[in-house]
């Protein structure tokens, strides 16, 4: 089953090494993984999708939290979580395709990032679901080039019902 | 007053109360041999090969518990010091290692003994680092020492470019380390240590598992109280030997592949199987999905990635064995009673039965060749009043040292478990000497093994390491011989030596001395010889070729299903040879 773990390390050189060291050294996978400073400088957030059963995620996150450069890690599979990633997707429209092109961005909210006379560069974020079908529907048009940042994830903050947050407002 | 890179190495190094030091030299670590040089307060042992620096350094480790310490050039002493860290790092031995680097200015251009250090030892080290300011030479040295020697203890690098240790600096030690990634957890958990105890207290056929963890974290008297309180057998694995006294009614002797029947049987057959300081490791577990089948495991480790690796684990505690067995026991003390002896009884009359039934056992003919295992029973008899330590290599004469040599304390043995490194025991018996200059320390070798760190031969008697060593001499890669006799129909495929050298002269040659047994009636003589020579000695014994080690679980066999003795095509076959009957009654020998 897919696991989407974050992964909180120091920002340091190296580190991506490690980590990407002990999913190769024990045969674990990866399918994509993602990372950049977080808002304190000294860490990095890194969100690495992977798949495997129990038992082998359990290993995973035993051994990240093994290692020394990490802080703290969450298999956010036991949470509530949302997650994104942003496709940037180089197209070919001939003259009778463009107009199509940026029908396909339109509907699924894309932007069109840069544009020649014959290509449009189309920057889309969503989850994989979504992004596999934008691609799709452009496939037929001509993709020229792709680049996926692969995704990001956070767990969502758990919702108290309104009325519970309204006294408790009211206590304070 | 500000320091040189190198002073300040040395500094740290005093602080950390290192007197020993195992070391060869080179281009870049130049600056730190010659501040070496003009100091009294660390002794620098010059090996002859990296290999030789790092598993001296794990052997002194092993023996006393504290961090050993190496220094190796950059490139090639790097790459050749690996082996080391390797083995240290599977068999947790907390060692560190310095490396010198091509000067910072320099890195990545490909340089004259340049090797990516760090990314050479990352997977087999606990931790690494490349110091790259002098500035942060002392606090990296002090988290070196920190991480190598706390949790479950490893190896951690330390590599410093030429140009940092010339560099200077103002000197101070960081009295403490905090790391916010690494927080070893100590204390068990409290409710998790009372189902532990309650499980123990219901326990028909309870057994202690015990490994390498008892000894690193001291537990052997915490073990021994709780094997006596509640009258558990236990097992040890081949790290964990010495963690309890060999002798001891309660002990079962080693388990796994050539383990004895006792403890492979009790494990199998327990319902409570209470794993300490071990791992699950295959060469104990066999077929994992038969292995203790009837069984609870309650598994207490302070490397949390230990649990539920190979195994599940019913009552899992993290942290460290002695903290755990000390609160376990207490809990026991105040509700253990004579019920448990009685519940357990038919438990016992089984073990008993069992022992009986299939002891570890030889044949050694009165005029016929020396075998092994009479060799090291020998050797144990006639040194343990000593309190010696053992070092091995890996092999055959690996396993009957474990089987035969009944260590009573921990800190006793040095071998080589997970890596399974063929020339680590001479070496390693070399480190732990360093240590104690005044303890007897033998090295039990294969005439394969001892071949791949001979050089150091040198290094021990320059340094006056008065090492014993007893080369089991069959002419073969043994166990790669007997594993071929049973499972790759006697085809000796590059296991026969062919030809070995003449030890004794070997030994002569490095200025040490050789001795032979030439038959079986000579062995007690010539090993009293060597035992009362004060300088590093050679003992080649000549031993029967064939014998094989028994009891044995093939690979990925089940733990229950044990070889005993050499299959009947096999004995026809080497019939031929020395005549091993065991019919042959009056000769039987039995440990």
């Amino acid at each position: 089953m897919e696991h989407i773990i974050s992964v909180t390390v120091e920002n340091k050189f190296g580190v991506l090494s490690r980590v990407a060291g002990l999913f190769s050294g024990r045969g674990f996978n990866i399918e994509s993984l993602s990372v950049a400073p977080t808002l304190d400088p000294s860490m990095s957030q890194m969100t690495i999708v992977t798949s495997g059963d129990e038992r082998i995620i359990e290993q995973i996150v035993k051994q990240l939290n093994k290692l020394i450069d990490v802080i703290k890690v969450v298999d956010l599979n036991e949470t509530e979580f949302v997650s994104r990633e942003t496709a940037i997707i180089k197209v070919h429209t001939k003259d009778v395709d463009r107009a199509e092109a940026l029908r396909i961005v339109d509907i699924f909210r894309a932007n069109v990032i840069d544009s020649t006379p014959t290509t449009y560069t189309i920057e889309v974020s969503g989850d994989p679901k979504k992004i596999e079908a934008i691609i799709n529907l452009l496939q037929p048009l001509g993709i020229k080039e792709l680049v996926r940042t692969g995704r990001v994830a956070v767990a969502r903050e758990p919702v108290r019902p309104a009325a519970v947050q309204a006294k408790k407002v009211a206590r304070e | 007053m500000k320091l040189t890179g190198a002073e300040i190495f040395i500094e740290c190094l005093k602080r950390e109360g290192v007197k020993t030091l195992f070391a060869l030299p080179g281009g870049v670590v130049l600056k730190i041999f010659d501040t070496l040089h003009q100091q009294k307060d660390i002794e620098v042992i010059l090996t002859r090969h990296e290999q030789g620096a790092g598993h001296m350094a794990e052997g002194y480790a092993k023996a006393t518990g504290k961090a050993g310490v190496c220094l190796v050039t950059s490139g090639p002493g790097m790459t050749n010091v690996i082996t080391a860290l390797a083995d240290a790092y599977m068999d947790s031995v907390p060692v560190v290692c310095f490396s010198g680097q091509v000067p910072t200015s320099l890195i990545g251009n490909d340089a004259f003994q340049e090797a990516d250090n760090i990314g050479l030892s990352r997977p087999c080290t606990k931790y690494n680092f490349l110091v790259k300011d002098v500035n942060d030479l002392a606090a990296t040295i002090k988290e070196a020492f920190y991480i190598a020697t706390t949790g479950r203890p490893g190896p951690v690098l330390v590599d410093i470019p030429k140009d940092v240790s010339m560099a200077k600096a103002d000197f101070t030690y960081p009295n403490s380390v905090s790391i916010r990634g690494y927080n070893p957890t100590v204390e068990g958990n409290k409710w998790q240590i009372k189902q532990a105890a309650e499980a123990i207290m219901k326990a028909k056929k309870p057994i202690l598992y015990v490994g390498g963890g008892v000894v690193f974290s001291g537990a052997s008297q915490e073990l021994l109280e709780l094997a006596e309180m509640t009258q558990i057998p236990v097992d040890m694995t081949l790290m964990g030997l010495g963690a309890f006294p060999g002798e001891h009614p309660l002990s079962m002797g080693m388990l796994g592949m050539h383990g004895t029947y006792q403890a492979n049987m009790a494990m199998h057959y327990s319902d409570l199987v209470i794993a300490i300081g071990a791992r699950f490791d295959d060469r104990v577990t066999g077929k994992v999905s038969e292995f203790c089948p009837h069984a609870k495991v309650i598994h207490v480790d302070i490397d949390p990635t230990s649990i539920r690796k190979n195994i599940h684990v019913d009552i899992p505690i993290v942290g460290d064995c002695r903290t755990v067995l000390r609160e376990l026991n207490q809990i026991l003390r105040a509700t253990v009673n004579g019920e448990q002896k009685d519940l357990r009884k038919p438990w016992w009359d089984q073990i008993r039965e069992w022992q009986q039934a299939h002891p570890l056992t030889y044949h050694q003919e009165k005029d016929g060749p020396v075998k092994p295992q009479q060799v090291v029973k020998r050797l144990y008899e006639l040194t343990k009043d000593r309190d010696p330590i053992v070092a091995t290599d890996v092999g055959q004469h690996q396993m009957w040292a474990a089987q035969y040599f009944k260590l009573a304390k921990p800190n006793r043995w040095l071998t080589s478990g997970g890596l399974g490194t063929m020339g680590f025991g001479f070496p390693a018996a070399m480190g732990a000497q360093a240590a104690f200059r005044d303890r007897l320390v033998l090295c039990i070798a294969g005439d394969g093994s001892i071949q791949m760190n001979m050089q150091e031969m040198a290094t021990a008697v320059l340094s006056k390491l008065p090492v014993k060593i007893i080369i089991l001499n069959n002419g073969f890669h043994g166990m790669v011989r007997q594993w071929q006799d049973l499972f790759y129909e006697g085809r000796y495929a590059s296991s026969n030596l062919g030809t070995t050298p003449d030890f004794v002269k070997l030994a002569e040659a490095y200025g040490a001395v050789g001795l032979r047994v030439k038959k079986v009636g000579d062995l007690d003589a010539v090993l009293k010889e060597a035992l009362a020579t004060d300088k590093p000695v050679i003992v080649d014994v000549p031993t029967y070729p064939y014998e094989n080690c028994y009891p044995m679980i093939p690979a990925g066999g089940c733990n229950h299903e044990m070889i005993l003795e050499d299959p009947p095509e096999l004995k026809m076959k080497q019939s031929g040879g020395a005549k091993v009957t065991p019919e042959d009654k009056d000769t039987v020998l039995t440990a």
